[in-house]
């Protein structure tokens, strides 16, 4: 990427902390030791974040974006199909082309490949539950999946996360870096989850998905859009 | 900017994200790694590694640290070659081979940008590194001025020779005694 264009166009937008949900969030228990507690100090943008790693389809494998064939060892992966697309877009709706995105998620049953998930829920042999593609030029992406199975976890007595896929996008910055998570509509554990109650009301519904019966496909796969807005940037340099 | 749109929330990373980002384990291609560094490339080879430490200065073993530099001559270069990504270890200990960056920005100190992800953190963390043996360009460095200077140093990497190489030592506390500063920017 050129810098120098990136030079003109201006600073970034703020990070928003009316839409992310703040360091300390203690119904979240992990949050009480791992929460910054001193306020963050407010930083001029130079090169340094206002640049960003560029990544292109040399960073990919023909399969990343296909997690239904890309763990395949001897068979399908067990589990109900699923595409979910949608666009990368920054505040004022402008696509965010040529962008990296990863996802990484449980099986059907709600298991990860991670070896430290002891969780008693098979794996599945065929399934590894990660992925990679770029958006196209409109901001646009696209994974065929197997649709992710609720989990327990220790929070708290009987907690359970709802279904849900992790999102790792960079946008055209180290300052547009954004790891987030996809919830589907109607879930009924997420009045419950304390991470996705971490974010500020109002806010939470961006992170839940759409069925989509354009976007499914007949006799094969269910269809979820979900679209994803990083930080933009101010119209015109600001200097002093 | 006519702001028609809301930024996406953040989450954490969650526990089991290593699969996805550090994937050598799984005999799967990684991204990036942390080794940005490669035989002839210019500039001097140094490692940076410290450890991650939450508030009750326990190590982080599930935690991501990001860096993104200029090259030796304080430009990005094309492409990735300046991103590296490391998970901590057992022991919470991450390191990075890579080169010394040139200053990129006019003004500053020489530095590399960091990003810290965490289970448990629902928002990633910013900061940036910069070098114990800069110091006339650090003193003069406007982000380290804008810092407390009791806490200026926990931004700066501690230079050590050692027989392997160049370390520099870069201990990451998320909270408590020795706060690491992270920044809103």
């Amino acid at each position: 990427m050129d810098t120098a264009v990136q030079e003109a166009e201006g600073d970034f937008t703020p990070r928003d902390w009316a839409q992310h949900p703040p360091y300390l969030s203690p119904l979240y228990k992990s949050t009480v030791l791992r929460s910054p507690s001193k306020p963050l100090i407010p930083m001029k943008q130079g090169l340094s974040v206002r640049t960003g790693p560029v990544f292109g389809h040399d960073s990919l494998d023909p399969l990343d974006h296909d997690l239904t064939k890309n763990g395949r060892v001897n068979g399908e992966p067990i589990g109900e199909r699923m595409i979910v697309t949608g666009r990368v877009l920054d505040e004022s709706g402008r696509p965010v082309p040529h962008t990296l995105l990863e996802i990484w998620q449980a099986n059907a049953c709600g298991r990860y490949v991670h070896r430290w998930d002891q969780h008693d829920a098979p794996l599945d042999p065929n399934f590894f539950g990660a992925g990679r593609c770029l958006t196209d030029a409109e901001g646009r992406y696209r994974f065929t999946t197997i649709k992710p199975g609720a989990y327990p976890w220790g929070n708290h007595h009987n907690a359970w996360r709802p279904a849900h896929i992790h999102f790792s996008l960079f946008g055209p910055s180290f300052l547009t870096r954004l790891v987030t998570q996809m919830y589907f509509p109607g879930d009924p554990l997420l009045p419950l989850d304390p991470i996705y109650n971490g974010v500020p009301e109002g806010a939470r519904e961006l992170l839940v998905s759409r069925f989509s019966i354009d976007v499914t496909e007949p006799v094969w796969a269910l269809g979820y859009e979900f679209d994803i807005v990083l930080r933009g940037r101010h119209a015109t340099p600001m200097e002093g | 900017m006519s702001q028609t749109l809301k930024q996406t929330p953040s989450q954490t990373v969650g526990p089991y994200f290593a699969y996805a980002w550090t994937p050598e384990l799984y005999g799967r291609r990684p991204l990036a790694a942390n080794r940005l560094v490669t035989r002839d490339m210019a500039g001097e080879h140094i490692r940076i590694e410290g450890v991650v430490y939450d508030g009750q200065g326990a190590p982080i073993r599930d935690c991501v640290v990001e860096i993104w530099q200029a090259g030796a001559d304080g430009r990005h270069a094309p492409g990735a070659a300046g991103f590296g990504r490391c998970g901590t270890d057992d022991a919470g200990h991450y390191f990075f081979d890579t080169v010394k960056p040139g200053a990129c920005d006019p003004g500053h100190a020489p530095h590399i940008a960091v990003t810290v992800f965490a289970r448990g953190m629902l928002s990633h963390a910013f900061t940036r590194l910069h070098f114990s043996d800069e110091t006339a360009a650090n003193e003069a460095d406007p982000v380290l001025a804008s810092v407390p200077a009791d806490r200026r140093d926990t931004l700066i990497a501690t230079r050590a020779e050692t027989p392997g190489g160049v370390v520099y030592r870069f201990d990451i506390r998320i909270q408590g005694d020795g706060e690491t500063v992270f920044f809103d920017c």
